[in-house]
């Protein structure tokens, strides 16, 4: 991960003025010995600050920010810019949102073929949605033949985007910012307990807090359980292995179709806490800069 | 402050517009006449993933016990033509095996009972996506394609019948396939005229719009013989 980019320095950035102003709690940075404020930060650890912050919530956030703020070269009321995502971070972020909401279009046009989980004459699986089929604004393709053409053509990139980004996660080492493990356990409840107001002190954390690592642990995991249900029942008679392992045809094809619901449930609860949380982080999936409260790096 | 207001604000804009852009952009497109025929141009490339690297002589469909099969009212049947097609007189029946062949065949339906039969019973699963379990039997199409010695330069195999103009064309490496066979018997009873009597294509490894029923001939050919819904825009491939 390199600092050098198109963007300038952070010392020199035009937009320094506004630092320290993003409406949220000071945290302690990284190692919690390392930063002076884990004290005081504790004072100011008010989730609803983050919501809504009001005059003098900023005011008070904008000194902590200086005394916390992760950096010690930053000038107090300024938070660096430090460069968070890598090109190809961004890239396939970008696009597989953009596929996942093809394949699901196409996906559910498919479905609408036959709103049935299970062999014919029944029983099938339980399911909300069993013979009902989705609206047409909800679909892609038209008709069955355009949904699966559509969804035959993107799987191929989303595959590819996607093991691309896994493997540069290998590769590069970041994995071990973002693979939710064992040790996590405590530190999300901890993160749980503050974000229930349980806790006061917003817990140490690294690029991502635990339950951010659980969160995009568990994605990842969805997209890859995805795609392997998708080549089940895809070729169930040249890959029936991977069918068996999903409990054969009709529970992989059931398997595939709550992957939707999962991915729409996380990609709600994401947006929202981007935009609540930590607004800065938008800014950083697109251009890669990020100017905001938490560390960049473990 | 304002500034800041102001930006978050469109943050929120953003991700509200997002939602309904998406959803604009799905809408039931099937692609255009730009972005048709490109979809079409990968299903093409998937159709030659799904012969060269998926497809293998010796992989073969699961099998299945007798207990396990679907009733038989609840086993779907599709024709193109209503009322069913029927043949008038099955004794005058015959299936013409033609095209790049060095031996063109007219095979009557007792000639092709007489060929060594197979007997499976195995999963029929529908590009719909449902599925149903039946036992099928007759003659492997590697016999009838052995008899009739197709030439170096057939590639492809296009099956016609008699239900209104419902034709399909398949790869040759399908064709040889141990489990496709030409079926004339259904869950150990003849093939009723809902399931393609006298004679239709089964096998395991396609998807049932493959499966051609109310068979009349079968053409070897150097081109690709597209088909009735594949003409349409169903992949042409239709392995699994």
């Amino acid at each position: 991960m390199s600092n050098t980019g198109p963007e300038m320095p952070p010392a020199a950035h035009p937009e320094d003025e506004a630092a320290g102003t993003s409406g949220a709690p000071g945290i302690a940075a990284g190692e919690p010995a390392a930063g002076t404020g884990s004290g005081v930060a504790a004072g100011a650890a008010v989730p609803s600050a983050a919501i809504a912050p009001s005059a003098a919530a900023v005011s008070s956030d904008e000194a902590l920010a200086s005394a916390v703020a992760p950096g010690a070269a930053a000038a107090p009321g300024k938070r660096p810019l430090v460069h968070r995502h890598h090109w190809l971070v961004r890239v396939t972020h970008w696009a597989n949102a953009v596929l996942l909401v093809g394949m699901i279009a196409s996906g559910l046009q498919i479905y609408n073929a036959f709103g049935h989980f299970g062999r014919r004459g029944g029983p099938f699986f339980p399911n909300p949605f069993d013979g009902k089929p989705f609206p047409r604004w909800a679909t892609l393709g038209g008709w069955l033949a355009g949904g699966l053409n559509w969804h035959f053509a993107l799987a191929w990139p989303f595959v590819l985007t996607g093991a691309a980004y896994l493997l540069y996660m290998v590769i590069s080492g970041e994995w071990r910012s973002l693979l939710f493990r064992p040790r996590d356990v405590p530190r999300a409840i901890a993160m749980q307990l503050y974000y229930l107001r349980l806790r006061k002190q917003h817990p140490p954390q690294g690029k991502h807090n635990a339950l951010q690592k659980g969160a995009y642990t568990f994605i990842l995991l969805l997209g890859v359980i995805s795609v392997l249900s998708g080549f089940a029942i895809y070729k169930p008679a040249q890959l029936s292995w991977l069918t068996v392992l999903f409990g054969g045809y009709e529970l992989a094809r059931y398997w595939h179709f709550w992957a939707v619901f999962l991915f729409l449930a996380f990609t709600l609860v994401h947006v929202t806490l981007v935009l609540v949380v930590d607004p800065a982080s938008l800014r950083a999936m697109i251009t890669g800069w990020y100017r905001g409260r938490f560390p960049s790096h473990d | 402050m304002i500034d800041r207001r102001l930006s978050r604000r469109d943050l929120f804009r953003l991700g509200l517009a997002a939602g309904p852009a998406s959803l604009l952009a799905s809408c039931g497109w099937d692609g255009g006449p730009h972005l048709g025929p490109k979809l079409h141009a990968v299903s093409k490339v998937n159709d030659w993933v799904g012969e060269k690297l998926f497809l293998s002589s010796d992989r073969l469909a699961p099998q299945y016990p007798r207990s396990q099969r679907t009733a038989p009212r609840d086993f779907p049947a599709y024709s193109i033509s209503h009322p069913l097609p029927v043949v008038a007189d099955p004794a005058a029946w015959a299936l013409e095996v033609k095209g790049l062949v060095a031996q063109p065949q007219r095979l009557t339906l007792a000639m092709i009972q007489a060929l060594p039969s197979v007997t499976y019973t195995v999963k029929h699963h529908c590009v719909e996506g449902w599925t149903a379990i039946a036992t099928w039997t007759g003659a492997p199409l590697a016999s009838v394609i052995a008899m009739a010695q197709p030439t170096a330069a057939a590639r492809y195999l296009r099956f016609d019948s008699f239900d209104h103009g419902y034709f399909n064309g398949w790869d040759l490496k399908s064709a040889m396939h141990p489990q496709t066979i030409l079926a004339y018997a259904w869950n150990d009873r003849p093939l009723t005229p809902a399931h393609g009597a006298p004679l239709r294509v089964y096998a395991p490894i396609k998807l049932g719009y493959k499966l051609t029923k109310f068979l009349t001939a079968m053409t070897f050919t150097a081109e690709q013989p597209g088909g009735y819904w594949e003409n349409q825009g169903y992949p042409w491939l239709g392995g699994v």
